[in-house]
């Protein structure tokens, strides 16, 4: 990540530049007193029943009582599987977008459009079509399969959006100066390219694990409501946020559970971006040879 | 530089997808044996889910899989033969009468308001003209002088359904200011809103109101709205959860549904703010 | 585009034909999933087709699927108001945050907002609707009854694109090549000068690409807005009366949707799909006339 740093002008106009700074300061503040305000009211309402035995057991009496260790285990699964299929079709579906096909081809824009549609098809739909598609169509019936193809047809848009925006932000200079150097274009993607834009594929990656392990219309008819603990990829599997769903929405007295796993899913999250950057630094520095 | 060739990483991966494909294509042949799948309505599912559970532990090698989705899913699919069991929170209708349906426990619909409302009863005429909008203040139902929050179903739930037949109205007729889906929406939205009136299911409403949720079940035509009265036939606006099949049960489906109304299966039952359907 | 087509003194490598295809597959597997959903949302409403004709979707007298009226529009405008709201919002409050991550905060503060913007992406929609729903109601409540509406759909939406809109925004921010800025300075550009004039126009093809992603999801959030938005059918008439919109329409009815209901129910589907398709190309339409 190179910081970008302007350095600070008393030219112009300071004025307006002290009440545009003013504005922004207030605009952080505020975002951030009202998500630090949602995520106070998570931790109070479910920190007490956190512990290593709720991780780690499975839910009893419709999740009122127990634990989430066979829905966390769903949720990895499905997330896996996701990911497995959506970055190979969604980054190679980028790269071609960005550096193959010139922007303004048919093909390019054909592809492009519909991705920009599938952004904006609500997720309920995306069930529906997975339900009918995967599960009844190809057979998968309801599993975590099905739930985890339909969630990589979800994410694509966001997966391809952020790494094509990613590539064309590097400048031709680089392309060109490997082009010289005769390198295979190959070659230049992997060894100069995707480290460059690593950084704003990780941002993307985040954005779709994120919005994935948040999902519940989806997965409501695709990879179902099952508690139990998964034995197969063909068995149908609870994800977290629709248990979190339940527990709010069906169960009377499932609040307090339904807290406590809304902030297990935040952790997660939390632990999935943080090894997710790290992996990102780690390898971007290692190609490029930087410091 | 070329750190990325390593073999070590490209047999990780490889041989990562390839198990997890061979894992999924082996128990695909392996894994149908004996497994039950119920679909449908959201109010039967977690009772049928624990009901599962049990039967699980009595049977070893069956699995039962209990998905939820809908009382009209459970049909459809119960039709289809997608569910071997279909769970449906009504009572069957005239159309369906192509299914086999067996009732496995009662629940009731009760009227509720928020907790700090000084109303104690509203007359059956009351509430219709408080849903149809001919009282609108709450003043002219014997309360304080505050604008009235209907609360309704969404089109198609059995709630709704009940409650409109009951009340003899149409949906149209119903002016409401906020629709819900599920009971425990309409639980929290009562809660959150001190002028607010809604309708939902006993058992849910009832477990609530004893855990501190600032809301109270109103009388339906001078009967208390409680599970108690729902189980001894008193209480006026009772429903049917139903298991219903395609075909008379046979077999697997047949033990499940007779167990699932056995008397060993109450506390069950109970535990999820149901009435047995046996005992009334 | 460098380097299209054959190189002027070789052959392209192997593995560049071979890369080629490979990306073509994957690029035709993501759009052919727009086309199989399409299909597949046609084929639902096919035999509800022959007795409910689409006009009827826009001149029956209200939505009582189950009274034999289908009138859509209340919905579509529900849709369109609380989606537009949301990103009037979202949009300065996202940029703003991008540009305090790129240029204002102290790095150690920067990673921190961002890791808290991050979390957020991640927070699932029930979330926000049960927070809403408990905490945002009773307050609009106190003030306007019944509390649920049009207002607290648009805040509850504003909370959930805002992370995708800052951050999508914070890496166009990121991407602006440093010369452009160090010339500026050298021209004696104050800060938001170079901001202002340089900085978010170069950014600005990777803001408008989040703005659509957040647009999307604004228009397709489903369980956050069914739980605060009222669900009332009817053209919203102020900030404070409740609406219904498509998806909601969609998760709370199709559960128990049977027949014709629930073929309609897909047409709700469709017509979302149609008003992504026009906001798209309106999109595209507004980047063009930007370039020339």
């Amino acid at each position: 990540m190179v910081k970008q740093d302007i350095p600070m002008r008393k030219l112009g106009h300071p004025l307006r530049d002290r009440l545009v700074q003013t504005a922004i300061y207030l605009v952080v503040l505020c975002v951030s007193g009202v998500f630090l305000w949602i995520l106070l009211d998570l931790i109070i309402g479910g920190s007490a029943l956190l512990s290593w035995r709720f991780l780690t057991d499975v839910p009893r009496d419709a999740g009122r009582a127990g634990g989430i260790g066979s829905i966390l285990v769903s949720t990895l699964l499905i997330l896996s599987i996701t990911l497995l299929v959506a970055l190979p079709v969604g980054w190679s579906t980028a790269i071609l977008l960005a550096e193959f096909v010139p922007a303004m081809s048919p093909f390019g824009r054909w592809v492009r459009y519909s991705l920009q549609v599938l952004a904006g098809v609500p997720s309920i739909v995306f069930g529906l079509f997975g339900h009918a598609f995967f599960s009844i169509y190809l057979g998968l019936g309801f599993s975590i399969l099905s739930g985890g193809l339909t969630l990589a047809c979800m994410l694509l848009p966001i997966l391809v959006s952020t790494a094509e925006t990613g590539l064309r932000a590097i400048p031709d200079s680089y392309r060109l100066s490997a082009a010289a150097l005769g390198m295979s274009r190959a070659a230049t993607l992997l060894h100069l390219l995707l480290p460059l834009a690593a950084p704003a594929w990780a941002a993307g990656l985040l954005l779709g694990i994120g919005r994935a392990a948040a999902e519940t219309a989806a997965l409501l008819f695709t990879s179902g409501y099952v508690d139990r603990m998964p034995e197969s990829l063909m068995d149908s599997g609870r994800v977290l946020a629709l248990h979190i769903y339940d527990l709010s929405m069906n169960v009377p007295g499932g609040d307090a559970s339904a807290y406590a796993s809304a902030l297990v899913l935040i952790l997660l999250l939390l632990a999935i971006n943080i090894v997710a950057m790290r992996l990102t630094h780690f390898w971007q520095h290692k190609k490029l040879h930087i410091r | 530089m070329r750190g990325w060739k390593q073999p070590g990483w490209r047999y990780a991966v490889t041989s990562t997808i390839a198990v997890l494909v061979l894992s999924g294509l082996c128990t695909a042949v392996m894994a149908t044996s004996h497994k039950l799948v119920l679909t449908g309505s959201s109010t039967v599912a977690p009772l049928a889910a624990e009901l599962g559970r049990r039967f699980e532990s009595m049977h070893p090698g069956v699995r039962v899989d209990v998905q939820t989705g809908g009382s009209s899913r459970g049909i459809n699919d119960a039709r289809k033969g997608i569910a071997d069991i279909g769970m449906v929170s009504r009572a069957i209708k005239p159309n369906e009468q192509d299914l086999q349906a067996f009732t496995i426990a009662l629940d009731g619909v009760g009227i509720i308001v928020h907790a700090s409302n000084v109303v104690a009863s509203l007359t059956r005429q009351q509430i219709a003209d408080i849903y149809t909008g001919k009282i609108t203040n709450w003043r002219d139902a014997g309360g304080k002088d505050a604008r009235i929050t209907v609360v309704n179903k969404a089109e198609g739930r059995s709630t709704l359904e009940l409650f409109l037949a009951y009340f003899r109205l149409k949906n149209s007729d119903i002016k409401p200011h906020i629709i819900i889906g599920d009971n425990q929406q309409g639980i929290k939205t009562v809660a959150g809103n001190p002028f607010a009136i809604g309708y939902v299911s006993i058992g849910a409403s009832e477990y609530d109101a004893q855990h501190g949720v600032p809301i109270k079940l109103l009388p339906m035509n001078e009967v208390a709205a409680s599970v108690a009265n729902v189980r001894n036939g008193s209480y006026p606006l009772a429903r049917p959860l139903n298991l219903v099949t395609r075909t008379a049960p046979t077999g697997l489906v047949k033990q499940f549904i007779d167990f699932a109304r056995t008397e060993q299966v109450h506390d069950l039952v109970e535990a999820q703010y149901f009435v047995p359907a046996s005992v009334h | 585009m460098i380097w299209w087509k054959h190189n002027i003194s070789f052959r392209p490598a192997f593995t560049d034909r071979w890369l080629c295809w490979l990306l073509r597959a994957g690029a035709i597997t993501a759009a052919l999933i727009m086309v199989l959903i399409l299909l597949f949302l046609l084929l639902e409403y096919w035999p509800a087709f022959q007795k409910i004709s689409p006009v009827r979707f826009f001149t029956d007298d209200a939505w009582y699927p189950l009274e034999d009226q289908y009138n859509l529009l209340p919905m579509v405008t529900g849709t369109l108001y609380a989606s537009s709201g949301a990103l009037l919002l979202a949009i300065p409050l996202g940029i703003a945050s991008a540009l305090f991550m790129a240029f204002y905060a102290p790095h150690f503060i920067a990673v921190v907002y961002r890791r808290l913007i991050e979390l957020l992406a991640g927070i699932p929609s029930v979330v926000f609707g049960f927070w809403g729903l408990t905490t945002l109601l009773p307050i609009i409540n106190q003030w306007e009854p019944p509390g649920a509406s049009l207002l607290a759909a648009i805040l509850i939406l504003t909370l959930m694109i805002l992370p995708t809109l800052a951050l999508t925004s914070y890496v166009a921010l990121t991407a602006v090549p440093k010369e452009y800025m160090q010339a500026a300075t050298v021209l004696g550009l104050s800060r938001w000068g170079i901001i202002y004039g340089v900085v978010l126009p170069a950014a600005r093809k990777g803001i408008v690409a989040g703005g659509l992603l957040a647009a999307g999801r604004a228009v397709g959030e489903t369980m956050a807005v069914l739980m605060v938005a009222g669900n009332v059918v009817q053209h919203a008439d102020s900030l404070l009366a409740p609406i219904r919109t498509l998806t909601a329409n969609i998760a709370l009815e199709m559960a128990y949707a049977m027949g014709d209901h629930r073929a309609v129910l897909f047409v709700s589907g469709l017509l979302l799909l149609f008003l992504v398709m026009a906001l798209t190309s309106l999109a595209g339409l507004l980047g063009k006339e930007h370039h020339g």
